[in-house]
């Protein structure tokens, strides 16, 4: 049940009134205190949600564990007896847990929402791209790949873009170490380029490994 | 506390409406295109349910006598060689789909169906039935099975559903259930099923592939299993591939020789059906054996058939492949290899044709599991969910969407709002804009599916969002919510920001029954339909008096304090009231207590929310106090 407590806290004299006893609850707390109805997800930020603390490090595997351990409380499955009311709040409370760990396990999802919870703008609504370096690159690896008729020339491509991704990663990490929030926005983006690379890389080589047979 | 228990006494057979707490027990079927298996898991122990001579499988199959009664499994499967015109099989296959969607076998559709709109209908035995009446007396017929056997009403059931299984056809499933008199406590994805079944027996952890080529349906899925959790990490298929199609494929090289020696000749649907019996036979023989002689008869003449292992390889070989195409797909989908996998669980009868066997051992680089029964896993596994959701378990199951989902947007492109292998359940919301000037309404069009044009896609529902006030083109703020529940459904709102304008539909699909064709076909299915809703609304307001019930009895523990004993004794009244009530049968007289004691208890909740409030500042008082004293 830690994960039901930990990191809950800081909102702790905030109270609502449970739907169902109608006695006190704190805002974070996902079950009534008094009766233990399951209560309403609210708004609470994604690092909130799954307890860690909110910076750009995070150990996945323990994330998941976490996530685990609240869906095995909160999943709909586990409220196939209860009223309507509470079916509803399970699944509602699933849905935001679900989101929470998309969006955390996933180190370009992590970046952009870091950005806009530090009261930056995302990376979400930037469909152009304006780093010189970064387009020139860019540009480059396309050519390379639209002229690979080899698996192992894109099998290059694809791996120099995993260990970039790699790389990017660690940078970011530590601009918003440093606090450097600008940095770690840019260093995102590379990322959102990265992992488009990426999937192109993969869709080449499917593409490739059809025609050969 | 001193809350006096009141217990009413009922003579044997005198409680005229059973108590939820009466059926308790909740069966697993896998509701198979060829072949049904129900199971039941009680303390942890899954069985199949199997007839007196130890048979479990029970034939997909339907004969309908002039009478309209259904006959379900190894009698009718045996009729179908005498009177194919009162028989259908397969109708799993039909299950949300429309006309355009049904296979032919050199021309010749392999049912007889009625042209017209929406979800195909089917002639049998002169009458018109849908997909979904057939398979609900299917149900029905497994429902029967598990009540002679368990001595008991069997109302409600977990059924499986393919992983690949788009949302019309999950939606005709639960209204198949529905009409067999079934609450369905859940939808669970075959392969996701299996695994379950299988990961708790075997006490398998890592990651599994399970591969499951049923008689009309591929999976495949990939999870992770560890400690009770079993996550689905990316689930591909094709729902209309399967044995069936190895049968096809069988038939349809005997009718090209046949052609040869006769001419083109005219088949009819019966002509089909009958032929594919020797088709499926043919398959099973040659699954066992090198080669087999078969012999064709219609329009009055006979004509024999040769087939070897190797020429039935030659034929199978595209099927099979696209099967593992699309296992390379959902490996590239979860970022895996074919060494991350630590197993492959075969599931589905289809999967006893060594070629696939071969193949799937090929890809994976690995020798297949084989310790396990590819026809009986699946409801097992569903069996043992049925136990977890009714009488609890430490076991998760986390399963996601098989396919995205999106709308329609300018020029037939699909925005997709919920992308393939998302977690369920799931909410996403998208907003959109007006492209006229004072344009009034939005055409809704939900589709299902990868692709990017809307066409290329299967078409869910459509609906119109009206109301919009005059606004210049692009002035309106629409946002289209989707979400995605447990068993894989979807239900779309539609809200005009600026105005609050909003609709909220459960998706009825394009290849759906209307809401009044289901409300005729319950009338029609069950006698006490009335009976039957009454019950349900009975045990829903019991459900609620116990959740109010034992809310109040907690607060009271806590909080009696703040009562003073006449208001105490005032409450007390009502909850024995209650508690007397719940053993009846008047669910007005329950629901008018549940109000009584909401309005009894409203000073009570006020006070203690007071209490919590001085509580909670005084805790932020010493708070600041222990800062202050810190610094």
């Amino acid at each position: 049940m830690d994960a039901l407590s930990s990191n809950r806290v800081e909102n702790k004299h905030q109270l609502h009134s449970c739907w169902s006893c109608k006695g006190p609850v704190n805002d974070t707390d996902l079950f009534c205190e008094t009766c233990h109805a399951v209560q309403p997800p609210g708004h609470a930020n994604h690092f909130v949600r799954l307890g860690v603390g909110q910076a750009y490090d995070i150990d996945v595997n323990e994330l998941e564990q976490t996530y685990f351990e609240l869906q095995r409380h909160l999943h709909p499955d586990r409220f196939a007896n209860k009223t309507a009311k509470e079916k509803s709040l399970s699944q509602q409370q699933a849905v935001s847990l679900n989101e929470a760990f998309d969006v955390l396990k996933d180190s370009l999802l992590r970046a952009d929402y870091l950005l806009q919870v530090s009261g930056e703008d995302g990376i979400s609504h930037d469909h152009t791209v304006n780093d010189p370096v970064l387009l020139m690159e860019a540009m480059e690896t396309r050519e390379s790949l639209m002229e690979a008729t080899s698996i192992d020339v894109v099998n290059k491509v694809n791996d120099k873009a995993r260990r970039d991704m790699r790389d990017c990663v660690k940078l970011i990490s530590g601009a918003f170490a440093q606090s450097d929030l600008d940095g770690a926005r840019k260093l995102a983006l590379r990322l959102k380029y990265l992992t488009k690379l990426l999937e192109e890389t993969r869709h080449h080589k499917a593409r490739l490994v059809t025609a050969s047979r | 506390m001193t809350e006096a228990v009141l217990l009413q006494i009922h003579e044997p057979g005198e409680t005229p409406i059973p108590h939820a707490e009466d059926a308790t027990l909740a069966i697993g079927i896998d509701l198979g295109t060829t072949n049904s298996v129900v199971a039941v898991s009680q303390d942890g122990k899954p069985e199949v349910l199997r007839d007196e001579t130890g048979e479990g499988l029970v034939p997909s199959v339907v004969a309908y006598a002039p009478d309209g009664s259904a006959i379900v499994g190894q009698l009718a499967k045996q009729l179908l060689l005498m009177r194919p015109e009162s028989v259908i099989s397969s109708v799993k296959r039909l299950m949300g789909r429309g006309l355009q969607d049904v296979k032919t076998i050199s021309g010749t559709l392999p049912f007889e169906v009625v042209e017209g709109e929406g979800m195909v209908r089917v002639k049998i035995s002169g009458r018109e039935l849908t997909p979904v009446e057939i398979s609900a007396d299917i149900l029905r017929a497994l429902k029967e099975r598990s009540e002679d056997q368990l001595k008991q009403k069997i109302e409600r059931a977990v059924i499986t559903v393919p992983a690949y299984f788009d949302d019309a056809a999950r939606t005709a499933t639960k209204d198949a259930a529905r009409l067999a008199g079934l609450e369905v406590l859940r939808l669970v994805n075959e392969p996701t099923a299996a695994a379950l079944a299988y990961g708790l027996d075997k006490d398998a952890e890592g990651l599994y592939a399970v591969y499951d080529l049923g008689g009309g349906t591929f999976d495949i899925s990939l999870l992770r299993m560890e400690k009770g959790v079993f996550q689905v990490k990316a689930t591909g298929g094709d729902a209309a591939l399967g044995g069936d199609d190895f049968d096809h494929v069988i038939l349809e090289h005997f009718l090209s020789e046949r052609r040869e020696k006769y001419g083109v000749e005219t088949l009819t649907t019966d002509d089909v059906k009958i032929a594919l019996v020797t088709g499926r036979m043919a398959k099973e023989c040659i699954s066992e054996n090198d080669e087999g002689d078969f012999v064709l008869e219609f329009n009055g003449k006979s004509s024999s058939h040769k087939i070897t292992r190797a020429q039935f390889e030659t034929l199978a070989a595209p099927l099979v492949e696209r099967t593992i195409e699309i296992c390379r797909n959902v490996l590239e989908d979860a970022d895996m290899f074919p060494d991350d996998v630590k197993g492959i669980v075969l599931v589905g009868g289809s999967t006893r044709v060594p070629l696939v066997r071969k193949r799937v051992g090929e890809f994976f680089e690995q020798t297949p599991l084989s310790d396990i029964n590819p026809d009986e896993v699946v409801s097992v596994g569903a069996a043992l969910q049925a136990e977890a959701l009714t009488v609890g378990s430490d076991n998760l199951l986390l399963d996601v969407t098989p396919l995205s989902l999106g709308i329609e947007t300018m020029g037939g492109i699909v925005e997709k709002v919920i992308q393939r292998n998302t977690a369920l359940p799931v909410a996403k919301a998208q907003e959109f804009t007006t492209f006229q000037d004072g344009q009034s309404a939005m055409a809704i069009h939900v589709v299902q599916g990868e692709r990017e044009m809307v066409d290329q896609n299967r078409s869910l529902a459509r609906f119109e969002l009206r109301g919009i006030p005059p606004m210049t083109a692009g002035a309106a703020r629409i946002r289209v919510t989707f979400s995605v529940d447990a068993d894989g459904l979807l239900t779309v709102g539609a809200e005009e920001l600026t105005t609050g304008i909003s609709q909220e539909v459960a998706v009825k699909p394009s290849y759906g029954l209307t809401d009044d064709e289901m409300a005729t076909m319950l009338r029609d299915s069950m006698v006490n339909a009335k009976d039957d809703m009454e019950i349900r609304l009975l045990t829903e307001a019991r459900v609620e008096a116990r959740r109010v019930m034992e809310a109040v009895y907690s607060a009271l523990h806590i909080d009696g304090t703040l009562l003073v004993e006449d208001e105490r004794a005032h409450i007390d009244v009502i909850l024995n009231g209650l508690d007397e009530s719940i053993l009846g049968d008047d669910r007005h007289v329950i629901n008018a207590l549940v109000e009584d004691l909401d309005r009894a208890t409203q000073v009570f909740a006020q006070r203690r929310m007071d209490k919590g409030m001085e509580e909670a500042l005084s805790g932020v008082a010493i708070q600041k106090l222990e800062n202050a004293i810190d610094a």
